[in-house]
C-alpha cells in the first residue's frame, strides 16, 4: 500500500558512509560546524560591544539572529558540492550501470540521492547552529525566541533540500561533473538573491515573512522534486555523451512548434493558437481565482501600510491625473505605443522569469498590479472615497481588455510550469523546456499582445476622460 | 527447456545512428550463448536492452518471460549483469560492496550473509573481504564484479566482457566458475572477444556484426554451415605412390601428401570404415584416422568474411 522506501535508504546509508570516508568532505563540514560558529561568536561579540559604545544597540539586536541565519545556511552549501556530483559523478567514475541494471524504481534511485546529498550538511547545520547559540548565550546571554529557532531551522531545512532538489536535477540531466559545476549558476545565483532577502527580512525585523518564504522555498522544492522525477531517464543518464548548447537547433524546435505546419496567420490562429488555447481551461479558471485572490490580498495590506487620507483627496487625485496627463501624453498616439509597449516588457519578463520558476514568479508577478488595485481601493475607502468610483475611473474602462489579457499571459505562464514537471519520456527535458515556451508564446504574442494593444487604446483615449469626469472636485 | 531470453527484430537507434538493426536472439534455459563481434557491433547494446537500461528503437526483447519495456522492474529483477565497467566503489570493502547490492535486490540478513560468504569463497577474495576496492587488482576487481551480478542467484546472467583484463589464472578460475554456473533453469550470454573462451564456454554461439547478427547456431553447425563437412586425415603406413582409392559415395578428397590424404564426408559413421577397409585391402596399413579440426577463430574469420564480402570489403 505504502511506497517501499527501504531500497532509498539503503542508496543512502551507502553514499553517507562513503561521504564520510573522504577527508575532502567531512574536513570543510568540520570546519563549519566547530570553527565558524565561533568566529560568528567573537563577531557578534565585538560588533554588539561596539554598537553599543555609540547607542545602536537595535543593531546588535538583528545582528545576532542573522548571524545565526548565517551559521546555518553555511554548512548546507556542501550539500552543492555532493548533490551536483550524484548522478554524473557515478557516471563519470563508471559506477552508475550496475545501479541502473537492478531492479530500483527511479524514485527509490533519486529518493537515495536526494536523502544522501542533505543529511551530513544538514546535521553539520544543526550542530553548527548549537555551537553557536551555546557561544552567544555564553558571551552576551542571549536566548532566542522559540519561535524565531524554529524559524531558522526550518528555513535552513527547506533551503539545503531546495538546493539539493536543484543540483539533482542538474546531475541527472548533464553529461559530465564539469558541465554540472557549470550549469550550478544556475543555483547559486538564485540562493544568493534569497540570501540576501533573508538578510533584509532579519534586519528589518519582520520574521514573520520567514514563514511565507520557507512556504515559498518548500513550494519550489517540490516542483524541482517532481521535475527531477519525471525527467529522469535511464537511459539519457547512461547514453548521453554531449550536452553542447545547440543554438540553431533550439531555435528550429522553437519554431516548429511555435509555427507548426501553417502557411497564413488565419491558419497559425486556428491550428496553432485555438488548440493551446483550448489546453489552458484549467490554467485560465486557476489564474481568474488568483487575481481575485490577489485583489482581496491587496486590500488585506491596506490595515498594515495605510496611505495619508490628504493624499487621497479628490482635489490632489485630479491633479495628478493632470499631471499624469502631460508626462505620459495621454490622448495620443505616442501615450498609446509608451502604454503598449510597457504592458508588453512586463508580459515578456513575467514570462522570462515563469520560464525559470516553474511559473511561480512569473504567475506572482501577473498578480502585482491588481493587488495594488485592492490596496489602493481600500485606502481609498478608508479616506472616505467610495472605492467602486476609483474602479470605474482608473481600472475598468481598459481593465475590460487588460484584465483578460493578464488571466490569458498568467494561464499560458501555469502552463509552462506544470508542463516542466510532467513526464515527456519521449523528449529530452531542453526540447520539453523550448516546446512549452512556444506554446507560452503562441498565446502570448497571438491573442494577449493584440488585446493588450486594444487596451493601451482605451487606456490612452478613453480611462483619463473617465477619471477626469468622475473625479471632478 | 523454457526460452528464457528472447529478442525479434531488435534494433536501436541513436540519433541518426542505428546501434542495432535487426537482432533476433532465442537463449534457452540451461543454455550458454556467446555473443562474438567487433567493438562496436552491437554486443553492450544488447546487453542493455536485455537488461532495460535502453528502450529499443524497434521489435521486442523479453527475459524471463517479461517484456523488457513493459515490465522493466521483473526483469531487472531475474537479470544479474556483469556490466563492460567494473562499476566498484572504490572507499568499500569487497564485503560491504556484496552486501549493499544484496540490500538491493531485497535479500534478507542471514541469506544476505550467506551469499556474499559463499560467492567471496567462491572467488578466492575471502582473505581480503574487509580491504578497499580501490587496493584491488584488475582481475580480483572483475572477479569482485562477477560475484555482484550473482548476488541474487540470478536465472540470466549477461556477462561482458567477463575475462577481460585478467591474469590467465584469474581467467580460468572465472571461466571454471562460469562452468558451475550452469544449470538446467539458468541461460548465460557471454559477449566476448576471446574466441578460445567461447568455444570454451559456449552451447552457442551468435556472431553480431553492424547491428546484425550474422550467424548463430552451436560450434558444429556453424563450422558445418561456413566451413562446409568435416574433414578427416588419415596416415597410412606405406606411401601412396599415385594410388587414388576408391571413395565412396559423397566423400571427395581434400588433399593429399606422400603417405596422408584429408577427406570430407556427410557421414563418416558409414564412409571412414568403407575408405580403411578399401586402403587396407591396397596394401596400405592405416596408421591414424582423425577429424581435422578447425578452430572459432576459423569461422569467425569466415563468417566475417562472408558478410564483408556481401558489402564488397575483405576482412583478413
Amino acid at each position: 500500500m505504502f511506497p517501499d522506501i527501504r531500497p532509498a535508504l539503503v542508496i543512502s546509508r551507502r553514499e553517507v558512509r562513503d561521504q564520510f570516508r573522504d577527508w575532502r568532505i567531512i574536513i570543510p563540514i568540520l570546519l563549519l560546524t566547530l570553527f565558524f560558529p565561533a568566529l560568528m561568536n567573537f563577531t557578534a561579540h565585538k560588533i554588539v560591544g561596539f554598537v553599543e559604545r555609540y547607542g545602536a544597540p537595535l543593531i546588535g539586536d538583528r545582528l545576532i539572529p542573522f548571524l545565526l541565519m548565517v551559521v546555518g545556511f553555511f554548512p548546507i552549501s556542501v550539500t552543492l558540492v555532493i548533490a551536483l556530483e550524484s548522478f554524473v559523478g557515478e557516471k563519470e567514475r563508471l559506477s552508475i550501470e550496475p545501479l541502473l541494471a537492478s531492479p530500483l524504481e527511479d524514485w527509490q534511485l533519486y529518493l537515495g540521492k536526494l536523502i544522501a546529498a542533505t543529511t551530513p550538511p544538514l546535521i553539520a547545520s544543526y550542530m553548527g547552529i548549537g555551537v553557536y547559540l551555546v557561544g552567544v548565550y555564553r558571551q552576551v546571554g542571549w536566548v532566542p525566541e522559540w519561535m524565531l529557532l524554529m524559524q531558522i531551522i526550518a528555513l535552513t531545512t527547506s533551503q539545503a533540500l531546495m538546493m539539493v532538489s536543484g543540483a539533482v536535477v542538474v546531475s541527472s540531466q548533464t553529461t559530465s561533473v564539469r558541465a554540472a559545476n557549470l550549469l550550478a549558476s544556475f543555483i547559486i545565483i538564485p540562493v544568493a538573491f534569497l540570501i540576501q532577502w533573508e538578510s533584509m527580512v532579519m534586519f528589518w525585523g519582520q520574521y514573520d515573512i520567514l514563514w511565507w518564504t520557507i512556504f515559498g522555498i518548500l513550494i519550489v522544492t517540490g516542483l524541482l522534486v517532481r521535475m527531477g522525477v519525471a525527467h529522469f531517464n535511464r537511459e539519457e543518464l547512461l547514453g548521453r555523451e554531449m550536452d553542447a548548447l545547440n543554438l540553431r537547433w533550439s531555435w528550429k524546435v522553437f519554431l516548429r512548434h511555435f509555427l507548426g505546419e501553417s502557411r497564413s496567420v488565419s491558419g497559425w490562429y486556428r491550428h496553432q493558437v485555438l488548440p493551446s488555447l483550448r489546453n489552458l481551461k484549467l490554467p485560465l479558471v486557476l489564474m481568474a481565482f488568483l487575481l481575485v485572490g490577489a485583489v482581496f490580498i491587496g486590500m488585506d495590506q491596506a490595515k498594515y501600510f495605510v496611505i495619508p487620507s490628504e493624499a487621497l483627496r479628490l482635489e490632489r487625485l485630479h491633479e495628478g491625473l493632470l499631471t499624469l496627463q502631460l508626462d505620459l501624453r495621454l490622448f495620443a498616439t505616442e501615450g498609446i505605443v509608451l502604454v503598449w509597449l510597457v504592458n508588453l516588457r512586463a508580459v515578456l519578463i513575467a514570462s522570462l522569469v515563469g520560464f525559470f520558476s516553474f511559473g511561480v514568479v512569473g504567475v506572482v508577478l501577473m498578480m502585482i498590479p491588481l493587488m495594488m488595485v485592492g490596496y489602493f481601493m481600500a485606502n481609498l475607502a478608508l479616506a472616505g472615497i467610495p472605492p467602486l468610483t476609483f474602479l470605474a475611473a482608473f481600472v475598468l474602462p481598459h481593465g475590460i481588455l487588460e484584465i483578460p489579457a493578464a488571466v490569458l499571459v498568467g494561464a499560458a505562464i501555469m502552463r509552462l510550469g506544470a508542463q516542466f514537471v510532467t513526464p515527456g519520456r519521449q523528449y529530452t527535458i531542453g526540447e520539453i523546456w523550448l516546446r512549452s515556451l512556444a506554446d507560452c508564446m503562441k498565446i502570448t504574442v497571438g491573442l494577449a499582445f493584440p488585446i493588450l494593444l486594444a487596451s493601451a487604446i482605451l487606456e490612452v483615449i478613453l480611462t483619463p476622460r473617465i477619471a477626469l469626469l468622475l473625479l471632478q472636485p | 527447456m523454457g526460452v528464457m531470453v528472447r529478442a525479434e527484430n531488435l534494433g536501436k537507434q541513436f540519433d541518426d545512428f542505428w546501434a542495432l538493426r535487426d537482432v533476433n536472439l532465442e537463449v534457452r534455459a540451461g543454455e550458454v550463448l556467446a555473443l562474438l563481434g567487433p567493438n562496436g557491433a552491437g554486443k553492450t547494446t544488447t546487453v542493455r536492452i536485455l537488461t532495460s537500461i535502453l528502450r529499443p528503437t524497434r521489435g521486442s526483447a523479453q527475459v524471463g518471460g517479461y517484456d523488457v519495456i513493459v515490465q522493466p522492474h521483473k526483469v531487472r529483477e531475474i537479470v544479474g549483469v556483469l556490466t563492460e565497467h567494473h562499476g566498484l566503489y572504490g572507499r568499500m570493502p569487497a564485503d560491504e560492496y556484496l552486501d549493499f547490492f544484496a540490500q538491493i535486490y531485497g535479500l534478507e540478513v542471514p541469506e544476505r550473509q550467506r551469499r556474499v560468504q559463499d560467492l567471496l569463497a567462491l572467488f578466492n577474495l575471502r582473505d581480503v573481504a574487509q580491504e578497499r576496492i580501490s587496493e584491488f587488482s584488475k582481475g580480483m576487481r572483475q572477479k569482485l564484479s562477477l560475484a555482484r551480478a550473482l548476488i541474487h542467484s540470478p536465472p540470466v546472467l549477461l556477462l561482458d566482457e567477463p575475462t577481460s583484463a585478467m591474469d590467465p589464472e584469474s581467467a580460468r578460475l572465472v571461466r571454471e566458475a562460469i562452468q558451475e554456473l550452469r544449470s538446467t533453469d539458468r541461460a548465460i550470454v557471454i559477449c566476448t572477444h576471446n574466441l578460445a573462451e567461447a568455444e570454451e564456454l559456449a552451447d552457442r554461439i551468435a556472431i553480431i556484426r553492424k547491428g546484425n547478427i550474422i550467424a548463430d547456431g552451436s560450434l558444429t553447425e556453424l563450422k558445418r554451415q561456413f566451413l562446409g563437412l568435416p574433414e578427416y586425415e588419415v596416415v597410412l603406413g606405406n606411401p601412396l605412390d599415385g594410388y587414388v582409392p576408391e571413395l565412396p559415395c559423397g566423400v571427395s578428397i581434400t588433399a593429399q601428401g606422400p603417405n596422408w590424404l584429408r577427406f570430407s564426408t556427410l557421414n563418416p559413421k558409414e564412409d571412414n570404415p568403407i575408405l580403411v577397409r578399401n586402403l587396407m585391402e591396397h596394401g596400405l596399413p592405416v596408421v591414424e584416422l582423425r577429424e581435422v579440426l578447425h578452430s572459432l577463430e576459423k569461422v569467425y574469420l569466415q563468417v566475417m568474411n562472408a558478410s564483408v564480402n556481401r558489402e564488397g570489403g575483405n576482412v583478413s
